[in-house]
């Protein structure tokens, strides 16, 4: 049997699951940001896929995933200093008693 | 026939490791196993023949960002509690599901286009040719480069201490 581009999307899409389960379900917010990456790479792997099934004389695919990387390095970045904060100032991450702007 | 063995091995290998990043109780092994996960993608990516971005998610992925995570969670001491779930799991678990029957439903029933042409390699002459020629992606590319330096100046004034 050979591999094509179903493959690829299918296991993208259990990637993308299994980081938006994460990101729903854990409270500690390190975790939560680790189940966003997961997300992340699950989405370049479906673009590299594109890239390489539908249009392999361009790589259009691959210079989108290249970007996706770039926001990616930026949004942890800027998410462990905000949870880093957070924790100099309430002693905690875990998401339940982080409620500051919960009403 | 040796790519769709690399490929089954290393897809077994993501979904374990990140099966593991979501279930294992330490946060510690959880971010090791992150980084599991990663390098097993940047095999998927040599089996697409993307030979630069395999060795883009290695340097920055495996090398920055997940050291990163792992000194997040040593500054943060709250792995002595461990990586517990809240009340959500059932209906997340629906929720997540009933997503996944869409995604593979709509990947399942598309007649996909299949190019039969033979994938470039190596990718990172044709890259360059795309970020910096004419007609490329020079723009974005500057955008990105904005985006690290607001990132930079943002993760300082965030995490300094007053």
């Amino acid at each position: 049997m050979t591999i094509g581009l179903e493959h690829y999307l299918i296991l993208a899409g259990i990637l993308f699951s299994i980081g938006l389960f994460g990101s729903f379900t854990k409270r500690n917010a390190i975790v939560i940001l680790i189940s966003i990456e997961l997300m992340l790479n699950g989405v370049n792997v479906a673009l590299v896929a594109f890239s390489r099934f539908i249009t392999p004389e361009i790589l259009t695919g691959q210079i989108f995933a290249l970007f996706v990387m770039v926001v990616a390095a930026a949004e942890v970045a800027v998410g462990l200093a905000i949870i880093i904060s957070i924790y100099r100032n309430r002693e905690t991450i875990d998401t339940r008693n982080i409620d500051l702007m919960k009403w | 026939m040796g790519l769709a063995v690399a490929f089954w091995i290393l897809a077994a290998i993501i979904v374990a490791a990140a099966l593991g990043v979501i279930f294992l109780k330490n946060v510690f092994r959880a971010a090791l196993s992150l980084v599991v996960c990663l390098v097993a993608i940047a095999g998927i990516f040599v089996t697409l023949s993307a030979d630069f971005l395999a060795v883009v998610q290695i340097l920055v992925y495996v090398g920055a960002i997940s050291v990163v995570i792992i000194l997040a969670i040593m500054l943060t001491r709250e792995f002595t509690r461990g990586s517990p779930f809240n009340r959500l799991k059932i209906p997340a678990f629906i929720i997540t599901a009933v997503f996944f029957g869409f995604v593979a439903y709509a990947v399942l029933g598309t007649k996909w286009q299949i190019s039969t042409a033979a994938p470039q390699t190596p990718t990172t002459h044709a890259l360059g040719e795309l970020l910096f020629g004419p007609n490329g992606f020079i723009l974005p590319l500057e955008i990105a480069a904005v985006l690290i330096l607001a990132v930079i100046i943002g993760a300082i004034v965030i995490a300094r201490d007053r």
